[in-house]
């Protein structure tokens, strides 16, 4: 047995959630999804923000995310009598990490961390510096309180999981004793440092040092001595958002592509989040082939297809073999997903899944994400 | 008939293949160091992300921090295998210039191998490069090991810094191995010796990114190759019919009559397998728009198939024989 499909439109009228995460491997559709969640719920009477975190520049566009501020825009053509509204923005990972640094330090403080090369290249291309951040602007929009209901998107990370655990890796490295140690010598007398540390820290300190050369570790001294009043602040504040994701207010939905990776991502997501006891709503199993004429055979269309290019053939016979081949090659592909899916509901029976048909052509304005909306909702 | 150099790259002898996330990059690398070891040849596949992609592919056992051979091609040409791991290489530079090897290992211990390079990113980046030249550039007896190396490298959102490694670590010290390493890395991946190739789907996305790599790639005077077009849908009717059924002009009683001929039950599946057809050409022709913006870069392009899948070995032989005679030699 089974569980029954995952109904959005059961979870989106509830005004009790107020978090859908929209998580997965890279390239499934996290963005279409989130979007035409976000959509659906608006149109559905609800105000809503999407936080997209890498839309394509045709989403972007059809979203009115043209000027990045990283605050949230009203989203036009969205509306319902019920008085629904849709807000959007796309995530800029440098600005948010700013941002942060501003509101936790002095201005004069926060000059020199802005301009410290070591902060630089953490809050610009850090591997996690954008699931932290992801993580960070949607606490600051809950704390803002401006929408019932929060959709975000998740970077596109090989690993879904990465959304969960680097936000605290990273909290780990900035509030770690490594880093402190480094910058310790600038800041305590060396003997005592020497004691606590021992031996195999200095001998690392200074390979280091002849390796990257002073300035780096200068840099990052100056960074951490700047970052004083924030230290121990950065995994406080990652695991308030960690904790905030398993209130009952959130909703994780998973999204998959028909394919083995993908599947395998989700698989390992959803048991992350069992193990957590982090709220999953369902899976999205994206992009899936159906035929209009299942009680046709693969095999069979074949088979009629060469019976009718054995033959000396009409124009309408070319076309119809043609037509059975397009057809069994159909056939083919959504049996084969449909064996990866079901080994993924063998696996997992108590998980509600939901299959979204692969669209004819890329997801990029309102019209083709409502299409989307109403196939996550059932009804396609 | 051997080491005809593809008249594409003329002397390119290191091929670094980069793309969007999940667009072929891991298989085109492979189907292209297959390609280039046709007629006798060696070449070497690389990896670097510690991801056992080459092993998964060639259905082996994860590849040792050894060159390994993973296949061999028509005409007596082998194709050899290593993934570089970023802590051996670290270990092996350590040793080379400060005679640390086993300084290294009591590091690796204290996780500050993890941590060095995650404070100095260019540092694992000039490791990993700086093997990547060592392997293109290696001889024995006065002859190179290997006739071509490709490398199955990060995707397009990092590959500029990547590849960029004098940029990276010039904030690193001035004076010493590391720089006069990245230096010599730099001189390789600028030079005629190598070519960039970007593996792209016919989406919008991808195709996105490989305009703003190439972009990226020239403005640091790194040469790009070709683009590779992966998974690309054939259209399975006539040309004629196509262009009807993207029209919506595609006639279901054209098929029934096939239908009824081939003694099908033509009144419910003729509209329902038209309708199917019509899909199957709305996806072929959507296409054309990337392949458009693709041929306003004006660089060698090839195309490959989108084959049933999952890809095995002797898909990469199929693929490998279409970029041979696309003319990749
Ligand atoms: N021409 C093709 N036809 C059918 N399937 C393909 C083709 N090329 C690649 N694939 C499949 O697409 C998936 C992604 O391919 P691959 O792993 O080579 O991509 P990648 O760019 O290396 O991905 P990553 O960014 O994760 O490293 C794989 O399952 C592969 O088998
Ligand atoms: N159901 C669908 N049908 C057709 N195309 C889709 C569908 N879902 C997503 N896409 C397309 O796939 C591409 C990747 O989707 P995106 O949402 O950006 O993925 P992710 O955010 O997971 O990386 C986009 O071009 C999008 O338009
Ligand atoms: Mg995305
Ligand atoms: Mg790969």
């Amino acid at each position: 047995m089974s569980a029954d499909p995952l109904d959005v439109d059961v979870l989106l009228a509830d005004p009790t959630t107020q978090i859908v995460v929209c998580c997965g491997a890279g390239g499934v559709g996290k963005t279409t999804t989130s979007a035409a969640l976000a959509l659906r719920a608006a149109d559905a009477g609800r105000t809503v923000v999407v936080l997209t975190i890498d839309p394509a520049r045709r989403l972007a566009q059809a979203l009115g995310l043209t000027t990045l501020d990283n605050v949230p825009r009203l989203v036009n053509g969205v509306g319902s009598a019920g008085g629904g509204r849709l807000w959007a923005m796309q995530l800029d990972m440098k600005r948010t990490f700013d941002e942060i640094v501003e509101a936790h330090s002095t201005p004069q403080r926060s000059r020199q961390i802005l301009a410290n090369p070591f902060y630089q290249s953490l809050s610009s291309s850090f591997a996690g510096t954008q699931e932290y951040m992801a993580m960070e602007k949607l606490g600051q929009l809950r704390t803002l309180g401006d929408w019932d209901l929060i959709v975000v998107d998740t970077p596109p990370s090989r690993s879904a999981l990465d959304f969960l655990d680097a936000p605290q890796r990273m909290a780990r490295f900035l509030d770690g004793r490594m880093l402190r140690l480094l910058a310790a010598p600038a800041r305590a007398g060396g003997r005592a440092y020497l004691k606590v540390v021992g031996v195999g820290f200095t001998m690392f300190a200074r390979l280091l040092t002849k390796i990257l050369g002073a300035q780096v570790l200068t840099d990052v001294s100056a960074f951490v001595g700047a970052l004083d009043t924030m230290f121990g602040g950065f995994r406080q504040r990652a695991e308030a958002t960690y904790e905030m994701l398993r209130r009952p207010g959130t909703a994780f939905v998973v999204v998959a592509a028909p394919q083995p990776d993908a599947l395998r991502e989700a698989s390992y997501f959803v048991d992350r989040l069992n193990a957590d006891s982090m709220p999953l709503a369902g899976v999205i199993v994206n992009r899936v082939h159906r035929s209009a004429a299942p009680e046709l055979s693969g095999p069979r269309a074949e088979a009629a297809a060469e019976v009718l290019e054995g033959q000396n053939s009409p124009d309408s016979q070319a076309l119809t073999s043609a037509v059975l081949r397009i057809h069994a090659e159909l056939m083919f592909v959504s049996r084969r997903e449909q064996r990866l899916t079901a080994r993924f509901t063998k696996a997992h029976p108590e998980v509600r899944l939901r299959e979204v048909p692969s669209l004819a052509g890329d997801v990029h304005d309102l019209a083709a994400l409502r299409v989307v909306g109403a196939a996550l909702a059932g009804q396609s | 008939m051997p080491d005809t150099p593809a008249p594409d790259w003329p002397g390119a002898r290191l091929h670094i293949v980069t793309g969007k996330g999940g667009t072929g990059k891991t298989t085109v690398a492979a189907a292209l160091a297959i390609t280039l070891a046709y007629g006798g040849r060696r070449t070497l596949l690389l990896e670097v992300e510690g991801r056992q992609g080459i092993a998964q592919l060639f259905d082996c056992p994860p590849l040792p921090y050894r060159e390994t051979r993973v296949a061999t091609a028509p005409g007596g040409g082998e194709v050899q295998a290593l993934a570089v791991d970023d802590e051996a290489a670290l270990l092996d530079y350590l040793d080379m210039f400060y005679n640390l090897r086993r300084a290294g290992r009591a590091l690796r211990k204290m996780g500050a191998i993890d941590f060095a390079t995650a404070i100095a990113p260019g540092l694992r980046d000039v490791l990993l490069t700086g093997k990547v030249k060592e392997a293109t550039t290696r001889t024995a007896g006065g002859k190179r090991v290997y006739d071509a190396v490709v490398l199955d490298a990060p995707p397009t959102g990092r590959i500029t810094k990547f590849l960029n490694v004098t940029a990276e670590v010039s904030g690193l010290a001035k004076v010493g191995p590391i720089k006069t390493q990245s230096d010599g890395v730099m001189a390789v991946l600028r030079s005629s010796q190598t070519a960039v190739h970007i593996v792209t789907l016919l989406e919008e996305m991808p195709v996105q990114e490989t305009i703003d790599a190439i972009t990226e790639l020239t403005a640091t005077g790194i040469p790009v190759g070709a683009v590779f077009v992966n998974a690309a849908r054939a259209s399975l009717l006539s040309p004629a019919d196509q262009n009807r059924a993207m029209a919506g002009r595609l006639g279901v009683s054209r098929v029934a009559t096939g239908l009824k001929l081939a003694g099908l039950d033509a009144k419910v599946l003729a509209k329902r397998l038209t309708a199917e057809a019509v899909e199957h050409a709305q996806r072929v022709g959507v296409q054309d728009e990337s392949r458009e913006r693709i041929g306003e870069l004006e660089l060698p392009t090839y195309e490959l198939p989108l084959l049933p899948g999952p890809i095995d070995l002797a898909d990469l032989f199929e693929l490998a024989d279409i970029l041979r005679k696309g003319g990749v030699a």
